[in-house]
Order: C-alpha cells, then structure tokens, then sequence
C-alpha cells in the first residue's frame, strides 16, 4: 500500500515535472483544450441567465377571457359563476375593470397616461387556468368560450413561454450536441500529445518493460499527464468564459437598463464550473489512456 | 533452475532461429552460450525473460513455463532475471545513479532504502565515483559495468548477459567477466553469450555450442 501511494506520487511529480519542462507547449495545448470547452461551456452559462430569466413567467396555459366594454354586468356575474363550476378548468379569476386599471397606473412610465384619460378603456377580464394543457383542448375550450354572450375576445397566453420552453429544449440539445464533439476533439488532442510525449520517453518505456515494469506503472505518470493537461484546459476555459461575460456584461447590463431590468448573464454555478474541471481532467485521462495503451500493444512482442 | 526441452523458435516469414535446443542450468551455474553470430544465441537469451515465445518445446524457469506466462505475469518474472541487453540499453537522459534506480522505481522498496541498493550495486561495479556522470561519459567497459549495475539492483537470482564483451579491449572484457564470476561465487546462476572463444577458454565452466540453431555437443 505505501509502495504504491509512493508510486503515485512519484508518477504525479513526474507528469507535473513534464508540464514544467515543456512550459510552452503545455501552454499551448491547455489553449487549445481551453478554448474548445469554452464553447459548450459558455452556451451552458448563457442559457443557465436565461432560465433564471424567464423562471417568473408560467410555462403552464393560461387562458384570458375579456369581456365587451359594453358588456351587460349580468352577462359578466353568469359567465363567472358559469366558469367557477366548468369542470375542464383548475381556477378561474376575476379581474374587475377597476381593478385592471389600477394595476395599469402602478405600471412604471404608464400612470400619467392613464391619469390623462377620461374614462376606463379596460373591460372586465377572466384570468383562466386550465386542467389540460393539449392545443386541442385549449382551443376548444377558446371556441366554447368566444361564443357565451358578452365575451370580446379569448386570448390563450403562454403560448410564447411554451414557445420559448421548446427554443430552450433545443438549445440545450446543441449545446449537448456541441459538448459531446468537442470532447471527441478534446480526447483526439489529448491522444495525440501524449503520444508525442510517450515517443520522446520510447527507450524508458521500452527498457522498463524488458526489466519488470507492469503496464499499469508505465501508464500511469502519462495518465497524470493527461488529467494535469485536461485539468488546465478546463481552467482556460473557465478564464475564457469569465472574460467573455464580463466583457458581455458592460453591454447587457446597459440594454437591461432601459428595460429597467437588472439583468445579467451569470457565470457558472460553481457546482458547474467543478463540473467542467472534473470533465475536461476525465477526458484528458481517457485519451492518455487510449494513447498509452495502443503503444503498449504496439510494442508487445509477438 | 533454468530447462529448455525441444524448443524451436520461427520467426513470421519461415526463418527459424533455433531449431530443436534442450539443455538445462542448475542454481549457481556460470555457463557460456558460444556460437557465431547468427547461430541463435540471442534468441534463446530472449526467451528466458519471454521477450520471444517459443514457437514449440518448452522453457521452464523455476519450474515455471514461462512461454505460456500471461502478459500480466511477465513483469514479476522479469524482475527475477538480471538482464544485460546486447546493446545495454542505458538512457542518457540521466545519471549512472538514476540509471540503477530504474528498475528500483517499479519495486517495493522506499526511496531511501532504494538508493542504498542502488550505490551498493555501483559500488560492485566499481562505478560508485562516477553515479552522478551520465553515461554517455563512460567509456565503454564502464557503461557495460553500468549495465551490469541495473541488472543486479534488484539481486536477482539468474543473471543473463547477450555479448556483454562485445566492443571491449581485452582488459576490459576481463574486468566485465570477472564482475559475473564474482556474482557467481555468491550463488547467483549466470548464463553468457559469447562468441569470443578467448574468454571462454579462461573462464572455462560449462559451455554449451549453439549452431545453426542446435545445441552442439
């Protein structure tokens, strides 16, 4: 057990002491590894700011039924008491016309223009939320509900959140897409700088083995090397990413603004940014893995 | 110790390096493989660490078929031998002494305990003044010495040696078989491949002729 936590230490020693003799390639491939992780893992940061963004709006159907401004306060009373027992529907909400206004004039940069008219342009509304959220069944409960006597319009909400639900589901699966390539690229790059390194060191592998090393010692310090090279890929790509926001940011943070929004794209959760480091130091150690074990083969006498 | 029974060996391509060899080495033999070059003598070096499998016939090393060996296997086998390649393969890009603590590094022993082995070894040699040099500043006497070094490290129980005075002025052959015979009076069995006929004729033990591939008696 101490023989083998020493070999350990000495491979780790070993792989680090490679990076350090070779500071500039090192630099390099980290570069090269960095910059491809960046992009998955940028695309994930990104659409992380816009779920966050977006968590306040329901992505569950919500139906609004508004009412003729003329309409008759009976029609409205049995139209509401009508909704109340339909069975297709979770909750109804009434909304009076006063009440709409209200919440119209507490709306920021509206309340001069709703004290500047004379009269309530805003109908009595139903705020709906149905049990089923199938089109079919939305739209026939729209259809239904368009033809009861006083009702203007019927509008079926969320349907853009939906819309964006979906914009995100594919998203993330590009995103997905994206990652699973560029960790091809990350092993295939990995693969080849170990086994660059593995023909420097050919002669202190080939003679090892004739004198009583296992594979398992011969791989491992390429192993460390690998997860060191991976790991410091991984760090790039978090530097990558951390500049690339901040940079965003001096512009995000000026267009939110005159939204009156706060809004910001925000890094990595650092559950992620572990995640990120604990991947790319896996791949690199799957492509020292591969690279070392085809040599091994290679040179295995027949 | 060491048994070889009808062992042939063809190499892809229909050349056959030995053809029918048997012969067997008790424990703490000094024994000389002679031949020319060519006659075989280096593969049936290879076979006792299994860096050549026979193609028939059996070699036995401590009662173990070491042809059937699995790969796995083989690393514990090899640290058993001491060997001694033809072409010594040192690495230059390090000391004499971190030369001997190769095969140290794959071993049991900790670091402070493997250094003492590995001075002891040089110090054998008769290299301990020069461990820090590396050894492309030997001559060549020295860096088969050096050689010698790292095969022992791990005081192995056979040492096996492919031309080991190949190259070297007579003084210096000498002074490399009289390091082997010395590990020989210890108890340790060592089997040399030669074709100097010279050192055979002074360090005559137990020789046996490979030609064309046979054991000649």
């Amino acid at each position: 057990m101490r023989a083998w936590l020493r070999q350990h230490r000495q491979a780790m020693a070993a792989a680090f002491g490679k990076v350090a003799a070779q500071k500039a390639a090192a630099a390099l491939n980290a570069l090269v590894i960095g910059i491809a992780l960046s992009l998955p893992a940028g695309g994930y940061a990104l659409l992380g700011s816009l779920r966050a963004a977006t968590a306040g709006a329901s992505l569950e159907p919500q139906l609004s039924v508004f009412m003729r401004v003329d309409a008759k306060r009976a029609d409205t009373d049995a139209l509401g008491a009508k909704l109340k027992t339909d069975a297709r529907l979770r909750e109804s909400r009434f909304v009076p016309r006063e009440q709409a206004l209200k919440e119209l004039q507490a709306t920021e940069g509206l309340a001069e223009v709703v004290a500047a008219l004379n009269r309530n342009p805003l109908p009595d509304a139903f705020v709906l939320r149905p049990r089923s959220a199938d089109a079919p069944a939305l739209e026939a409960l729209a259809r239904d509900l368009r033809g009861l006597p006083g009702v203007a319009q019927v509008q079926v909400d969320s349907a853009w959140a939906r819309r964006l639900g979906a914009l995100a589901g594919t998203a993330r699966l590009a995103i997905a897409l994206l990652a699973a390539l560029l960790a091809f690229g990350m092993v295939a790059i990995t693969f080849n700088t170990i086994r660059l390194q593995i023909l420097t060191q050919r002669a202190e592998i080939e003679i090892s083995k004739l004198i009583g090393a296992t594979d398992a010692f011969i791989r491992r310090p390429f192993f460390y090397l690998g997860a060191v090279q991976g790991l410091a890929g991984g760090l790039v790509a978090l530097a990558i990413l951390w500049g690339s926001l901040a940079a965003l940011n001096v512009g995000v943070a000026e267009l939110a603004a005159s939204y009156g929004s706060d809004f910001r794209l925000g890094f990595l959760i650092p559950g992620d940014a572990l995640a990120v480091l604990l991947f790319s130091a896996g791949l690199g150690w799957f492509g020292a893995y591969l690279s070392v074990s085809k040599y091994l083969l290679e040179i295995e006498p027949k | 110790m060491i048994s070889f029974s009808a062992v042939a060996k063809r190499y892809p391509g229909g050349q056959e390096a030995l053809k029918d060899v048997s012969f067997s080495l008790e424990q703490g033999e000094f024994a000389f493989i002679a031949g020319h070059s060519g006659a075989g003598k280096s593969t049936l070096l290879k076979l006792i660490p299994a860096i050549e499998r026979p193609s028939s016939g059996a070699v036995l090393v401590n009662g173990q078929n070491v042809g059937a060996l699995k790969r796995a296997a083989l690393p514990y086998l090899r640290r058993n031998l001491g060997l001694v390649f033809q072409d010594q393969k040192l690495l230059y890009d390090r000391s004499v002494f971190d030369n001997v603590m190769l095969p140290l590094g794959f071993g049991e022993l900790s670091g402070r305990e493997a250094g003492r082995r590995a001075r002891a070894a040089l110090e054998k040699v008769g290299l301990l003044a020069r461990e820090k040099a590396n050894p492309v500043q030997l001559s060549g006497g020295e860096q088969q010495r050096l050689a010698i070094a790292r095969a022992v490290v791990n005081r192995p129980a056979v040492l096996i040696a492919d031309e080991p005075t190949a190259n070297l002025d007579a003084d210096s052959a000498t002074a490399v078989l009289e390091i082997f015979a010395a590990f020989n009076q210890v108890g340790v069995t060592v089997l040399i491949a030669t074709h100097d006929e010279a050192l055979i004729g002074r360090f005559a033990k137990k020789v046996l002729r490979l030609a064309k591939g046979s054991i000649a008696v």
